[in-house]
């Protein structure tokens, strides 16, 4: 099987959605002859048409609204926001209008489009190009996000985000692009939407994370292993809405939690992970819930030792981990 | 210096060499270009950081390095400056992560040492307890008090207790409780005896004896004593109100309750050996609690008969004959078995005559009341049949030496002598 | 009037024209007595508006699609919508068509009848619009889609951004601004820089045109033009409608912002007055035929009304429904 990084499966995964279903366009900003800022969508226009790949203008209501119509005329639209950080503009048109669509409408109309965007940090690129935006959408009923963590889970879950008939928000990586590369099958697979994934066995403490965390999180926990601490990653995969059952049922198992993500502390979709486990697992819990995020300060900064001091890292995350095993 | 490949883009991780600008023996200016770099998203001339004379081109063209490796070197004069300003910044790393280590490893030095020092006399553990433990312990009726903490602060962690529960030590009320040290046989009931050949796994209780063996015998250094005491007068006075406190109790009057008095009265008199010793120093306890072994099956129990000194032989052989029953039912709880603080033990019902107990740690001694045997004895000059029976001490001798066990002893052997139908009241 | 023979219609077509906007004008009517009398909560009318929504509705043909918003009761009914799915909405029964119940009257939404559903922030609609044309144009189909908007909601960003990215494909759409001159309480003057709205159209690659919204015949002219520009690939337009509002911006509205012979002076105005009177004047109707109208229209009004009142609600069960698709996610 040939080994494939974090971008190209994306990549593979919008050909064979493009080859499989004609109503399948993408669009956005430089995405056409360019191919993304990132390279993603290279090669897409040349092979399917400028029709169907489309370079739009500087307009992120517009990318996510005109998705929007030609959704509910039963289009199937992947638009790429440049950078998670620009999604801003078009919160109202993914929170006002593709969220509630199908609600709305009492089923009458629904609105199948995916909304790909790069986010996170460790890649110098500061205060506009490192932000996790993912709490800003994940209490809104209607609308989904996940968040893959590997080459596998790209191209599965974006498969599965264009499959489905409601609106997906669907962040990736930036530094994972080229950072993570492993076997990703040639054929058209998907990976199930709303489930979340044990990505590493463990008996001494739970952790639930998600995007680069999680290879991260699987790095310090290879280095604990050494020491007899046996951690278990939890993959949440979908952050929006939680896989409720997988965090109550590992949870359980160690009674220790670590709630590990890249966003700002407060107000993170942690909040809510934590929120559950304490609903339902309290005769469980051997340990306070712990948390482990960035800063509660505006965003990363460009300076290399002020990106290290926000970003999570696999010697921050083992630190933790000890702390939460010795507990 | 080194010059290394460097970062050219975002999300890049390695370049390749296109082409060298300079060779070796080329004097080069700061920022001069040094070679061209591809990577997937540049191509980049790659300038030198310092000025100086290429002396070693480590990367051909057309090969492909990671970032950060070193494409060539140069020299700059500055050597000496330059390594020793890596030297101070790679220590100052170093004593970071030093830092860093010893905060750990003291961290876990300091659970240690609370896990070990909880192991002796203090609280096995910090009092705090989870919810999973809480939980745990109500399910499985483990008494949290005596399950080691290893946890934070000498926490009880789930781990702890799931180990208890496994081995089934220190459970509270209405359940077996570790029984200890020698058995008073009550009955012998469907008892498997096991087979040559075959081996007997050791978990649970036989376990935690054996290892409360082992403990005493570490620490404690035993020295031991014996004695004989006349007894025909004690045999006589009980043969005298045996039936009748049969008839009017419904329970037997034993030897063992006079035995025991005896003992408590003498423990009165000599209270260095209802002791304890702890750390460096003895702690002398206020109650007579007698520990007194009962068995069943083969399980060893030691229940306590507290404040045996306030007690009259009715009393103690009362109690005795509970304790009994409640080890037959299988209904001691653990204040039952708390708070002894000098055990007698009735090695006498198997036959011995002589035997070496073992203290029943944190105890001061332990006396074993051997068999009465008839014997020919000298009296006065002349040979009479008499019941003797030993009296075997084994004693703490970092707490007691000869002189005061052997005093302590006497004690108990004359009272053993003076018991008479005339002057010992039963109740 | 605008001549009708000359833009194709014919004697039938207008009264045909003039019968929907007195239904419109009816059921209107009928909403604010409801109202009044307590049984509806919420009204917002099309009086005063008919004439642009009439006239624009009869140049479209089937399969268009429309984006319209909450002022376009007169257009949705030619479009398709009963007068019993009207009343549905208004008193937010279960078998509301636009929403089960779920939205508030006037966001109307009838998928069979091309009619994308509205929400409440003004102006995302444009860009649904946008967004069907591009689907329709993908597809090759013979159809239009197009956008209403008040003069107000045109100076959202998403009108600015679809107008541009529909000028810049030369997409099959048109965007009509129905400009009453009054966003609420605000004024055009304060509403907006420009002389003309139409003008924009400039400065996004496609056709404007300016026209007398009271004036149902002229409002049909443009918008067939604009229409057959769109399918022969001559790009957009936008048409700005000039018309009054009759009445308050709603049922929560007083009004009291203009002044009171504004508001008298307004009355002379009404579109379906002066429609009605210029066809008496050329002898295309009669009172006669005028009074069949009016009892017609009263019965279908009478009717939905009485339907709709006995009509159950939604469950609170329905509360939890179609959040996503059903089986899609565990928690659906």
């Amino acid at each position: 099987m040939p080994k494939l990084s974090y971008l190209e499966a994306i990549q593979q995964g919008l050909d064979q959605a493009m080859e499989k279903d004609d109503d399948v366009f993408v669009l956005g900003e430089d995405v056409g002859k360019k191919g993304g800022v990132f390279g993603v969508t290279l090669g897409l226009q040349q092979k399917y048409g400028e029709a169907r790949v489309l370079d739009t203008p500087l307009a992120e209501s517009n990318i996510v609204g005109t998705s929007i119509g030609a959704a509910m005329l039963g289009k199937r639209p992947v638009a790429e926001i440049q950078f998670a950080e620009y999604i801003l503009p078009a919160t109202n048109q993914i929170m006002s209008e593709a969220a509630k669509m199908r609600y709305r409408s009492n089923n009458d109309f629904y609105c199948p489009i995916t909304i790909r965007s790069p986010f996170g940090g460790g890649i110098h690129g500061a205060l506009y190009h490192s932000q996790s935006v993912e709490s800003i959408f994940a209490n809104t009923p209607g609308l989904t996000i996940v968040i893959p963590s590997t080459p596998y889970d790209a191209k599965g879950l974006l498969l599965a985000s264009i499959e489905s008939n409601d609106p997906v928000l669907y962040f990736e990586h930036k530094k994972a692009y080229r950072l993570l590369k492993e076997e990703v099958p040639e054929s058209y697979y998907t990976v199930p939407i709303g489930q979340a994934d044990v990505k590493r066995e463990g008996d001494d403490i739970t952790v639930f994370t998600y995007g680069l965390c999680v290879n991260y999180c699987i790095q310090a926990a290879d280095m604990l292993s050494e020491d007899g601490i046996n951690v278990e990653v939890v993959d949440l995969r979908t952050v929006y809405p939680l896989d409720k059952q997988t965090i109550i049922e590992r949870a359980k198992l160690t009674g220790k939690v670590l709630l590990v993500t890249e966003d700002n502390l407060e107000g993170s979709v942690m909040s809510e992970v934590a929120a559950i486990i304490a609903e339902n697992c309290l005769f469980d819990l051997d340990a306070p819930v712990m948390r482990l995020a960035g800063p509660d300060v505006p965003a990363m900064q460009f300076a290399p030792t002020l990106e290290d001091e926000f970003m999570i890292n696999p010697d921050k995350i083992k630190i933790k981990m000890r702390e939460l095993a010795e507990f | 210096m080194e010059i290394k490949m460097p970062k050219l883009g975002e999300s890049v991780h390695e370049g390749t060499i296109e082409q060298w600008l300079v060779s070796v023996g080329d004097k080069v200016e700061e920022y001069d270009p040094l070679c061209e770099v591809i990577t997937d998203k540049v191509t980049a001339e790659v300038p030198s950081s310092y000025a100086g004379t290429i002396t070693e081109i480590k990367v051909e063209e057309g090969d492909t390095v990671a970032v950060d490796e070193i494409i060539c070197l140069l020299d700059t004069g500055d050597e000496q400056n330059e390594t020793e300003q890596e030297q101070s910044t790679n220590n100052q790393a170093e004593d970071v992560k030093e830092e860093l280590q010893n905060k750990q490893t003291t961290g876990s030095n300091n659970i240690q040492n609370d896990s070990v020092s909880a192991n002796a006399d203090g609280p096995k553990n910090n009092g705090r307890y989870s919810p999973v433990v809480f939980k745990l312990a109500s399910e499985n009726q483990i008494d949290l008090n005596q399950v080691v903490g290893t946890g934070f602060e000498g926490r009880v962690t789930k781990k702890d207790i799931e180990k208890v529960i496994k081995e089934g030590t220190s459970k509270t009320s209405s359940t077996i409780v570790a029984p200890k040290d020698s058995p008073k046989v009550s009955q012998q009931s469907a008892y498997n005896e096991p087979s040559p050949g075959s081996s007997i796994p050791v978990n649970g209780v036989r376990k935690q004896i054996a290892q409360n063996m082992v403990n005493s015998v570490n620490e404690i250094p035993h020295a031991w004593m014996m004695v004989e005491a006349d007894a025909t007068n004690l045999v006589k006075t009980r043969n005298y109100h045996k039936n009748g406190f049969k008839e009017s109790e419904g329970y037997n009057l034993t030897f063992f309750a006079f035995f025991v008095k005896a003992v408590a009265e003498g423990l009165k008199a000599y209270p260095l050996l209802n002791s304890s010793w702890q750390d460096s120093e003895i702690v002398m306890h206020k109650d007579v609690n007698i520990s007194i072994a009962v068995a069943d099956e083969d399980k060893l129990y030691v229940p306590v008969i507290k404040n045996a000194d306030e007690k009259s032989i009715k009393g103690i052989a009362r109690e005795i004959n509970e304790l009994a029953q409640k080890a037959r039912n299988k209904k001691l709880r653990s204040e039952d078995m708390q708070g002894g603080t000098f055990t007698v033990n009735n090695t006498g019902t198997f036959g011995s005559v002589s035997s070496m107990g073992i203290i029943n740690h944190p105890q001061a001694a332990i006396l074993q009341i051997e068999s009465v045997i008839k014997k020919p004895v000298v009296i006065d000059d002349m040979i009479a049949i008499r019941n003797m029976v030993n009296l075997c001490i084994s004693i703490d001798h970092r707490i007691l030496d000869g002189l005061q066990a052997g005093r302590f002893m006497n004690f108990v052997k004359t009272r053993i002598e003076q018991y008479s139908i005339e002057h010992t009241s039963i109740y | 009037m605008f001549d009708y023979k000359s833009v194709g219609l014919e004697e039938s077509d207008l009264k045909a024209m003039y019968k929907w906007m007195d239904l419109g004008r009816k059921i209107d009517e009928r909403m604010w007595l409801l109202n009044r009398a307590g049984k509806i909560p919420f009204v917002i009318s099309c009086q005063g508006q008919e004439a642009t929504q009439i006239g624009m509705a009869y140049a479209m043909q089937e399969g268009d699609i429309s984006s319209p918003y909450y002022r376009d009761l007169a257009f949705v009914t030619y479009m398709g919508m009963t007068a019993l799915d009207s009343m549905l909405a208004a008193f937010g029964k279960r078998d509301d068509i636009s929403s089960g119940g779920k939205q508030m009257p006037s966001h109307f939404s009838k998928r069979e009848k091309g009619i994308l559903s509205q929400s409440s922030p003004v102006g995302t609609q444009i860009v649904h619009g946008v967004g069907a044309a591009l689907a329709l144009k993908m597809d090759n189909k013979p159809n239009i889609a197009m956008a209403t908007v008040g003069e107000g909601s045109s100076n959202q960003g998403d009108f600015h951004e679809g107008l541009n990215f529909a000028g810049v494909h030369k997409l099959p759409f048109v965007c009509v601004i129905e400009n009453n001159k009054y966003a609420i309480s605000v004024p055009d003057s304060l509403q907006y820089g420009a002389e003309k709205l139409s003008d924009r159209a400039i400065g996004y690659g496609m056709h404007g045109e300016h026209v007398d919204g009271n004036d149902p015949i002229a409002m049909y002219k443009v918008m067939k033009e604009a229409r057959e520009r769109a399918l022969n690939g001559g790009g957009s337009t936008l048409i700005e409608a000039m018309c009054t509002r009759l009445t308050a911006h709603s049922s929560d509205d007083d009004d009291k912002y203009r002044p009171k012979e504004e508001r008298e002076e307004l009355k002379s105005l009404d579109c379906n007055l002066k429609f009605k009177t210029f066809l008496l004047e050329e002898g295309i109707i009669n009172e006669q035929w005028l009074e069949q109208v009016e009892s017609e229209h009263k019965e279908i009004v009478n009717q939905a009304t009485k339907e709709a009142e006995k009509a159950p609600y939604p469950s609170p069960e329905e509360t939890y429904t179609h959040v996503y698709e059903e089986g899609s996610l565990d928690n659906a």
